[in-house]
């Protein structure tokens, strides 16, 4: 049985920059403590010799001359942009008071 | 003739009127618009209609061809495309509130490919968030319902691409594949749906779910109508690394395939529900039918097993999540996108954690948490690891499958469609629904849905799933197209032609 405690979960949510009410929380920890017990029988069926295989296709590194072209605009690039200024994407600050 | 004669005709028959003047595409693509503005309040299969982009299209490609210009087979002839693809100048939301305003500087490069092939564009269909459900219910907007019943789902995600297609809001459509959302919503709404070979068809402007799952693909109510749409998607494209460079089959004369005799068919076991367990018995009644319809043309069918898809579901549902936290990582209220300031002088840590609350859904929610928690320090080989191993022993089932046989096949959905909000409280019921449809995104092989027919308990439509090995396109509209013309003599029509007429609701 999974162990998945709704601390687990706050704690996983915060990682994943996602604030939380705590009524969501209550609700997502018990669906989320099902679902990673029901997924766990991942375990039960590979053994040690299977390599895994991260996609269905032989990747191989794709690269393009190292020449100029055209991208977007700065217009372009900051239309969607929440808040911008001065031609930049303006963000909150990185830091916190302490 | 009324905007339903007009809509009611094929691709491949719009394109041959289109061809010989007979029909013009601002009369095609009016009538669709009429009707679109008719019964969209009802459906909601659009998020968005693009009338006069659609009309600039068909006026432009009527007067090419007064001219005398040498045009593309489907030019002229309407498409709809899931919200998930990149539109120049045109919102594209992936159903999800943290994209509402979103408008692309830029197109997807299959939407390119829609309009070199001068093809309408009347707008952007709508699905789940960023195509996370079986339902279209998790869309941000407001669900699609099923114009078969329309207190019921569409399917998902692209249950709005289904449920345009199969109510004449459009001929053709584009969705997007990560586990089923083009095969599965087919099935439950009478259309065709099909998953091509991963990495066949471009993903370049496509909104990321999961990049080693997700598929472009056509939804279409004939299966020659989905092979010339497939036909116009496929082909390299250097903007998508795993984009495959080689020539595409030729879906489209292989959907013209009458006879097959000698074809190797396979009944996978394991997801064939003939163990009776979760499947309903007018799915499986429909799925024998075809079979038999099958041996009728000249197939041969074994039972063949493919043990670890018994895995499939618990491995689909690590990998997903973990490629989904990290590409929706990008929505941080930093360069686009929603962004939510609590008050005081929030940090941009508390900005990111508001606006990610307020624009994402529960259902992102849960799989960004769930991915998350696979990948962290600890945990990753016991559930991540171990998935990505469970994917390489079901492209073994399916290489050590396909030495024995031409085609798999199954019934698409173990169920018809359900009723809106009886499994959105328990995700796991919902995850269920796409057991037939995960191994083939996993391993990469292409699928496609068909329908075979209505269950005879709810009257609803059933389909039949067929799958082929990598690159062998082909094969699924062969097989498709056989059975399409065998169950449509047996059945007196088009199963889609047995849909109510829509009622329309305030």
């Amino acid at each position: 049985m999974s162990t998945l405690s709704r601390e687990d979960v706050a704690h996983v949510a915060m990682l994943a920059r996602i604030q939380l009410e705590d009524a969501e929380l209550d609700r997502l920890a018990t669906q989320l403590d099902q679902i990673v017990d029901w997924v766990s029988q991942v375990g039960e069926v590979a053994s040690a010799d299977v390599p895994p295989m991260s996609h269905p296709l032989p990747l191989a590194n794709v690269t393009r001359p190292d020449e100029v072209r055209e991208s977007l605009s700065v217009e372009q690039a900051l239309a969607n942009a929440p808040q911008a200024q001065d031609d930049r994407f303006a963000v909150p600050r990185i830091l916190d008071e302490e | 003739m009324s905007d339903l004669d007009l809509t009611r005709l094929t691709a491949v028959e719009m394109a041959d009127r289109l061809a010989a003047g007979t029909l013009t595409s601002v009369e095609l693509t009016q009538a669709h618009l009429d009707r679109i503005e008719r019964l969209n309040p009802t459906l909601h299969a659009y998020l968005l209609v693009d009338g006069e982009g659609a009309l600039a299209t068909a006026r432009e490609v009527d007067a090419a061809r007064t001219a005398g210009e040498q045009l593309p087979r489907l030019a002229g002839v309407p498409v709809a495309v899931k919200d998930i693809a990149c539109t120049q100048g045109m919102t594209t939301t992936a159903g999800s509130r943290m994209l509402e305003d979103f408008v692309p500087p830029y197109d997807a490069t299959i939407v390119t490919r829609l309009r070199e092939a001068r093809m309408p564009i009347l707008g952007k269909t709508n699905m789940d968030e960023f195509a996370m459900g079986s339902s279209t219910e998790h869309s941000a907007f407001g669900p699609t319902r099923n114009p078969w019943d329309l207190d019921r789902i569409p399917g998902g995600s692209g249950g709005g691409s289904s449920a345009a297609v199969a109510a004449y809001l459009a001929p053709l459509a584009i969705g997007s594949d990560t586990g089923g959302s083009i095969r599965q919503p087919a099935a439950v709404t009478g259309t065709v749906g099909t998953k091509p070979t991963y990495g066949a068809v471009s993903r370049y402007g496509i909104i990321a779910l999961a990049s080693s799952l997700d598929q472009i693909g056509p939804c279409a109510r004939t299966v020659a109508d989905a092979a010339l749409l497939h036909e116009v998607l496929a082909g390299h494209d250097p903007m998508d690394s795993t984009s495959i460079d080689t020539p595409v089959p030729d879906v489209v004369t292989a959907s013209g395939t009458t006879d097959l005799s000698g074809l190797r068919i396979g009944v996978v076991r394991e997801i064939a529900g003939t163990d009776g367990e979760g499947f309903q018995p007018g799915v499986l009644a429909r799925f024998e039918e075809s079979l038999d319809a099958l041996r009728g043309l000249g197939a041969e069918i074994t039972e063949i097993s493919c043990p670890h898809f018994a895995y499939a579901m618990a491995a689909y549902y690590l990998i997903l999540p973990s490629e989904a936290s990290s590409n929706l990582a990008r929505y941080d209220a930093m360069r686009y996108g929603r962004r939510s300031t609590p008050e005081g002088s929030p940090s941009a840590e508390q900005v990111m954690g508001a606006s990610r609350d307020e624009g994402f859904g529960e259902e992102v929610k849960r799989r960004i948490i769930l991915g998350t928690y696979a990948l962290s320090s600890g945990y990753y080989d016991a559930y991540y690891g171990q998935a990505q191993k469970v994917r390489t022993l079901i492209a073994r089932d399916f290489e050590a499958a396909f030495e024995q046989v031409d085609v798999l096949v199954s019934p698409t959905a173990p169920t018809t469609a359900f009723r809106i909000g009886d499994k959105t409280e328990d995700p796991m019921a919902m995850y269920l629904n796409d057991i037939a449809t995960i191994p083939a995104n996993l391993a990469g092989v292409p699928g496609m849905s068909i329908p075979s027919g209505l269950a005879d308990e709810d009257g609803l439509p059933v389909g039949l799933q067929i799958l082929a090995p990598a690159m062998q396109d082909q094969r699924l509209y062969a097989v498709g197209a056989a059975l399409e013309q065998r169950l449509r003599q047996a059945q007196g029509g088009y199963v889609i032609e047995q849909a109510p007429e829509i009622e329309v609701r305030a």
